[in-house]
């Protein structure tokens, strides 16, 4: 059983004149100690799903279809009180940029010690000793004094550990990283990955992590899932879905970028751009920029479905009785 | 060259202003019922204030017709005396209620307008002026403009009735204590149109067409006006009714404290004050009525005003 | 930190310097102080002597050291309408401005507070938008429609409170106070909540308009995210980083609140300050107009003084001199 899981989720928006659907469909699931990828261009829905996960999708967008799953139950229907104890408590959840995460009128310290005493039953001076060890934990030296430093006292690689630490708190046993190296310089990048990375393996936690750089993806999931106007594309483990692509649109997004062994004139691109949500097209979502796509792809909506390498795709090309060209 | 340009695209300007009709303002416009009920309100006070010699059923400064003996009669529907002659009653001279409301609405309205106006040429020509020019006359005027911010014009005016007294030869006071108080009140509302203004002017100055017109030989700030008009006729719709409530208010505070509009020309505030005397003797119509229409008339300003505000801000789209 | 304060204080002192030669030359120069001194029947010669003993063909410079030194000791000069000195006026006026504004400034902060965050959590609820509603009207009433309608339900029509006047009052060493007796605090009601409506409006929307701008930050979500209740997020993170920018605009407004405490005591009657001022409007009374504003100067100043004080209590960045220089370098 996943220890994380969305089934058929689907996210709408309505506005003023017409309805948009941000996520439409989408599954995924992540185990107890994995490292489940998502990578998508901006705005294929990413963030949006994370805010599906805990019960934050800002109004008036709600989750009007599917379930997200914890530990088999379900917490997308909770009521506030009991998603804020799941908050924080078995999700823990880190964003993009650091320095607007975090509230720079209070210590670091404050906000540690009142996130624990939130969640754990502990008086202020194991919650302060409880903070000081997760402070060394994520590698923050001297962090006894810095207890009481603020956020604009800190650089943005250590302020990210902090934020680390805070969602760590109370020791959460599924945590997602929404772009969480994407402000940072990038050997500050390879210690918050490597940091991330280490964290997974010792406690055992689950890690969804959200980029749209293949690069960090690569060299920090297990398995993948690539995200497109609000759907899933596809998904499959790591190496084989960089290096044998299924989808046309993962093949588009892997040939594009250049490798170091390689010797290229011109870099490969898909034609268009990804649709606004205002102007998702009918049937595939991908078609109109699909080199293979074909008559039924403007029609009708492919679902994910086994695809070769044990990815899944959702593409018609994936159809076992109409397996085409 | 400009005349050509404007001969290739006649629709030029109309183009820009019927996107404006058609788009999210008259749309939200139609939908709240109580910006409609504002806009009426306020165009029936304008109306009245233009065309008050018809509109109001006496003429309350014709000494002729005033009878003392019809003074103090209670509205229409009050007591035995009340007639529809006079329908809100009269005051202490005969003056019928109304009429004098209708009238003091002019004088309120005039100098709310004027005030509006010169605040809006001030603070708009000296915004030009900083946005355009920069260095240090730009921050000289953003200085005076923090340091405007801080004094309301109701001290100022204060201040300046009270020199102006002393200073004055008697006669000319009350001529020119119209014309003190809209440069009061005015002055004190130029920051808002200078900082829409100059905000514009930069952003729209570091754009290649400026330099391309400079090249030409065309003066860069005829050409910039064509692209600042539209981008700052927003904010300044905003400003000036959100200003006229407010000057409407100050006006209206600086007569009933007796440093306003001269009592022969009497505005709404001028007219509370009066009515102030009568609070306790019991002809209350004469404060009341005159109240509630300042009251009307500020809130109806301030409902549009702030309807213009939300349809207008990208933001809360 | 101690040069911000300190730069901060010669600024204020800078302004002050200024206002009191503009109040010097209020006095000395605007009409002829000899001329509203003596009679009409007095010669030549006499003003000339006057004048010399008075010290007013001195230079400009020794006079306005004069006048300086003068202030430091506590002498307004007299006041030309009621032949005392303004000193002795100011000290019986003050406290009575001094009270009303405070208690006013109370009340606002304990109505406005809430509600500005009420409304700014629950935008859509209707109750939020029938404050909303009603906070407009509030800004529609000019102050002194407010004291009046006040007066005409509460002490014409009701005969529940008096329409002017202090009530009963306490002295106490320098202090006049009317909060100790029942009359003072019956007198005090209507006045303060006359004023304070204004700052209650202001404060409700400011807050309320902070509110939704924090709301939508990364640091309330992530705040969610951790688990935080709502209380908590609400009134612990949410509200502390609305204070700065209401306290700017709280700063901002100080000369508001000069102007319509002015109205508020004319309406009532009430002798303080604004109400002395007004009567020295009318007789162009030279003395009390150029003490008062440099009074009010020296309120605008301190007031914005203890603003900025507040910004260091409030925001840590403005703390430390070094994230200055850092930002100085960046």
């Amino acid at each position: 059983m996943a220890l994380l899981e969305l089934q058929n989720v689907r996210v709408e928006i309505p506005l003023r004149r017409q309805t948009l659907v941000a996520l439409d469909d989408v599954s995924l699931h992540v185990e107890e100690g994995e490292v489940l990828g998502v990578v998508g261009e901006s705005g294929a829905g990413k963030s949006l799903t994370v805010d599906a996960i805990i019960g934050l999708v800002e109004p008036p967008g709600r989750i009007t279809h599917g379930e997200v799953l914890l530990a088999g139950r379900r917490i997308d229907n909770l009521p506030d009180e009991a998603l804020q104890r799941i908050r924080g408590a078995q999700i823990g959840v880190v964003f993009q940029d650091p320095m607007s995460s975090l509230n720079p009128l209070y210590s670091i310290g404050y906000q540690l010690v009142q996130t624990i005493r939130a969640h754990l039953d502990v008086d202020l001076a194991a919650a302060r000793r409880r903070a000081i060890e997760l402070l060394a934990e994520v590698g923050i030296p001297d962090p006894d004094r810095r207890l009481s430093f603020y956020p604009h006292q800190f650089s943005g690689g250590m302020r990210q550990r902090v934020v680390i630490a805070l969602a760590l708190c109370a020791g959460p046993r599924v945590i997602i990283a929404d772009e969480p190296t994407t402000a940072l310089d990038v050997s500050t990048q390879a210690q918050i990955l490597d940091l991330l990375r280490r964290l997974s393996r010792q406690h055992r936690t689950a890690v969804v992590l959200i980029s749209h750089d293949m690069g960090v993806i690569a060299e920090m999931a297990d398995r993948v899932a690539v995200m497109y106007a609000g759907r899933i594309v596809e998904t499959g483990a790591v190496q084989t879905l960089i290096d044998r692509p299924q989808h046309p649109y993962t093949q588009g997004l892997m040939s594009s970028i250049p490798r170091i062994d390689q010797d290229v004139d011109r870099l490969a691109q898909v034609d268009g751009a990804m649709p606004r949500l205002a102007d998702i097209p009918a049937g595939c979502a991908f078609h109109p920029r699909c080199p293979k796509f074909f008559d039924r792809c403007r029609r009708e909506r492919p679902d994910l479905r086994p695809a070769g390498f044990s990815h899944e795709a959702a593409c018609w090309l994936f159809d076992t009785p109409n397996a085409n060209e | 060259m400009k005349w050509l340009q404007r001969q290739a695209n006649p629709y030029r300007w109309t183009g820009d202003w019927s996107q404006l009709l058609d788009g999210d303002l008259a749309y939200s416009f139609g939908r709240s019922p109580a910006t409609v009920v504002a806009a009426g309100v306020t165009l029936i006070f304008f109306i009245a204030a233009v065309f008050a010699p018809w509109v109001a059923p006496h003429d309350p400064f014709d000494i002729a017709t005033l009878d003392l003996n019809d003074a103090f009669l209670p509205p229409v529907w009050q007591g035995e005396t009340g007639s529809w002659t006079y329908p809100l009653g009269t005051d202490g001279q005969g003056r019928d209620v109304l009429s004098t409301i209708v009238y003091a609405t002019r004088i309120s309205l005039t100098v709310g307008v004027l005030a509006v106006l010169l605040a809006a040429v001030l603070g708009g020509g000296l915004g030009l002026l900083a946005g355009y020019v920069g260095g240090w006359f730009d921050a000289l005027v953003m200085r005076l403009a923090d340091i405007q911010l801080t004094i309301p014009a109701i001290l100022a005016a204060l201040m300046i009735d009270g020199i102006a007294r002393l200073v004055l030869p008697a006669g000319d006071q009350d001529v020119l204590a119209i014309y003190v108080l809209i440069l009061a009140i005015g002055i004190s509302e130029w920051p808002g149109y200078a900082r829409v203004i100059r905000g514009v002017v930069m952003a729209e100055s570091g754009k290649d067409y400026v330099s391309a017109a400079r090249v030409i030989g065309i003066h860069p700030v005829s050409i910039m006006l064509r692209h600042i008009l539209p981008n700052v006729m927003g904010p300044m719709l905003v400003l000036a009714s959100i200003g006229l409530a407010l000057a409407i208010i100050a006006e209206a505070t600086l007569s009933f404290l007796g440093v306003g509009v001269p009592p022969t020309t009497p505005s709404l505030g001028t007219l509370i004050r009066v009515g102030d005397d009568f609070l306790f003797s019991g002809e209350w119509w004469i404060l009341l009525f005159p109240a509630f229409a300042l009251v009307a008339l500020v809130l109806a300003v301030n409902v549009l005003g702030d309807w213009m505000r939300d349809a207008l801000d990208p933001k809360l789209r | 930190m101690a040069a911000y304060v300190i730069r901060r204080f010669l600024q204020a002192l800078a302004v002050m310097i200024v206002v009191a030669f503009a109040s010097f030359l209020l006095f000395n120069f605007v009409g002829d102080p000899i001329d509203n001194m003596v009679g009409q029947e007095a010669t030549r010669v006499d003003r000339e002597a006057m004048r010399d003993s008075l010290g007013l063909n001195d230079p400009v410079a020794v006079q306005f050291g004069r006048f300086i030194v003068n202030l430091l000791r506590g002498e307004f000069g007299i006041s030309y309408g009621l032949q005392r000195p303004v000193a002795a006026l100011i000290g019986e006026r003050l406290p009575a401005t001094l009270e009303l504004v405070f208690v006013s400034t109370i009340f606002a902060l304990l109505l406005g507070i809430p509600l500005g965050v009420f409304t700014g959590i629950r935008r859509d609820a209707w109750s939020s938008r029938l404050i909303l509603t009603l906070s407009l009207l509030g800004v529609s009433l000019p102050t002194f429609v407010v004291g009046i309608l006040l007066i005409y339900v509460f002490a014409v029509t009701l005969g529940l409170l008096p329409s002017f006047g202090r009530g009963e009052v306490m002295d106490l060493a320098y202090w006049s106070t009317g909060l100790l007796t029942v009359s003072g605090w019956k007198a005090i009601i209507l006045p303060a909540i006359t004023l304070s409506l204004f700052q209650v409006t202001l404060i409700l929307r400011l807050i309320r308009s902070a509110m939704l701008e924090v709301m939508r930050t990364d640091y309330i979500k992530f705040a969610r995210a951790r688990g935080l209740s709502e209380r908590v997020i609400n009134y612990g993170h949410a509200l502390k980083n609305t204070l700065v920018p209401v306290i700017t605009v709280i700063g901002l407004n100080i000369g508001t609140l000069v102007a319509f405490s002015i109205v508020t005591e004319t309406v009532f009657q009430w002798p303080g300050m604004g109400f002395l001022f007004i009567q020295a409007v009318g007789f162009a009374d030279v003395p009390i107009m150029a003490s008062y504003l440099l009074l009010v100067a020296l309120f605008f100043v301190g007031l914005n003084f203890v603003v900025d004080i507040l910004y260091l209590v409030v925001d840590p960045r403005l703390r430390k001199q070094h994230i200055a220089a850092i930002g100085k370098r960046g």
